[in-house]
């Protein structure tokens, strides 16, 4: 046994886990962080409330022109292809370089974003994306923008006693260009460097660089960048005074060939 | 505090008392005797530990007994008259796609996963699929040979 000792609860409504939330258990999605945290020790909670049995917690559904993906999606089912049209296309291009899929078939979109890793791949990529976290707390439900859910190095807009609930993103038009480089020495691996460029038609492009040690770098307007990839990603890498010089290498590469791929 | 665990295990219903945070591959290992799941990393990332949990690899090393209840789970053990892994058992043999072994019952998990899944894939894809199952003898070569040859042999 790893793991410090932890008691384990199964709550099977919203009201039961956050109840448990309140009574300080740790929420469990897929378990592919908090498991190794776990057996590492880097976590002991006390307790641990396994949100994989809560009604509607996995699954996709597309309303109004909004794609509502559950917390409790799992990369697999988004690489498999969950999300339909030009934003499906997109996740699942995502989903696929996401760790292995041993991992894949057990971690969850919400998973990821809530542990904020840094170097996490929907950490990185849907502060780029329009829409909301969807966040679930005793007042009930609020909204944060994908772009402002994930504050800093695993650090996010979730209260200690809140849920995160689902992710909507509006369907995107098929002309919708898009760009995503992730740097790593090994498929699967934790990423050294990743860019995205988003271009939906009629609205401004935009752009994000991430798994820079710090929180995703969002860039409101990329126009310039989907211009002159090269020369932009320089200025852009140069004014953010990364330290290490090979990061800051690898940042502009990514950003120069997500906008390329984007353009 | 250890307590009843009921999950169905290679085809059987097992109940074993356990704590909360027992791994899964333990759980096979130590309460059942199912030692063809081996223990490398225990953090994900050695791929030594894969098993079939609900009808999908996993690793069993971050997978904890409390979340196991209910699951159904297959370990190696479970397989042996599976059609695609006796194929994939012959074609590892043939194509020296082990030497200690260690590595083997994950392996052959994800191998039957990738032939199921991606009928198509080519020896690129293959090693993508490979890159979350570490082997520390073969060099990997026999083991994408052995795969293709299933994959080709099924076509
Ligand atoms: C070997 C390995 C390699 C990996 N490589 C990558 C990689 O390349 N890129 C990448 O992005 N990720 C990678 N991961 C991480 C993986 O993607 C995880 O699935 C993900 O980070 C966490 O999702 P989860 O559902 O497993 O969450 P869990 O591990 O269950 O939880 C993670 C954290 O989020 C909290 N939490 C979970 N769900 C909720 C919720 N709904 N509301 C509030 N809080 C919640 C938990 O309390 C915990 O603190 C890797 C993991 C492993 C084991
Ligand atoms: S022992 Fe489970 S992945 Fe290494
Ligand atoms: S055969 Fe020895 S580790 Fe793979």
């Amino acid at each position: 046994m790893k793991p410090a000792a932890f008691g384990y609860d199964r709550p099977l409504d919203w009201a039961a886990a956050l109840g448990l939330l309140v009574q300080g258990a740790r929420p469990m999605a897929g378990g592919q962080s908090l498991g190794p945290m776990l057996n590492l020790r880097l976590a002991m909670p006390e307790a641990v409330a396994d949100l994989r049995h809560l009604p509607g917690f996995a699954g996709v559904a597309v309303r109004d022109g909004v794609v509502r993906i559950g917390a409790g999606t799992t990369h697999a089912a988004l690489e498999d292809g969950a999300v339909p049209g030009r934003l499906g296309a997109i996740l699942a291009g995502v989903a696929r370089r996401i760790a292995y899929r041993p991992v894949r078939n057990r971690g969850t979109i919400g998973g990821s974003l809530a542990h904020a890793d840094p170097a996490a791949d929907w950490v990185a990529v849907l502060p780029c994306l329009p829409g909301d976290a969807v966040l679930l707390g005793a007042a009930g439900e609020r909204r944060v923008p994908l772009s402002r859910f994930v504050l800093g190095v695993f650090e996010t807009a979730l209260a200690a006693d809140e849920l995160l609930l689902a992710v909507e993103i509006p369907v995107l038009p098929e002309a919708t260009r898009w760009g995503h480089w992730k740097f790593c020495r090994k498929p699967g691996e934790f990423s050294k460097a990743t860019a995205c460029v988003l271009a939906v038609p009629g609205a401004a492009p935009r752009a994000v660089l991430a798994a820079l040690d710090a929180g995703p770098c969002l860039l409101d307007d990329a126009a310039a960048l989907l211009r002159a990839p090269v020369e932009e990603a320089a200025r852009i890498v140069a004014g953010l005074a990364l330290e290490d010089p090979w990061r800051a290498a690898l940042a502009k590469r990514a950003l120069a060939q997500a906008a390329e791929m984007a353009a | 505090m250890k307590r009843d665990v009921t999950l169905t295990v290679n085809g059987l219903l097992e109940t074993v008392r356990v704590e909360p945070r027992t791994q899964l591959a333990e759980v096979l290992r130590e309460e059942l005797r199912l030692t063809g799941t081996h223990l490398g990393c225990e953090h994900g990332v050695c791929g030594a530990c894969t098993v079939e949990v609900d009808g999908a690899p996993a690793r069993s090393c971050i997978l904890h007994a409390g979340a196991c209840a209910g699951a159904v789970v297959r370990s190696i053990e479970g397989f042996a008259e599976d059609a695609v892994m006796v194929a994939l058992r012959e074609a590892f043999s043939a194509e020296h796609a082990l030497q200690c072994g260690y590595c083997t019952p994950g392996m052959l998990v994800v191998a039957r996963d990738i032939v199921l899944r991606l009928p198509g894939a080519d020896a690129v894809r293959v090693r993508e699929e490979l890159a979350g199952n570490l082997c520390r003898c073969t060099g990997y070569q026999g083991i994408v040979h052995a795969i293709l040859r299933v994959l080709e042999s099924r076509r």
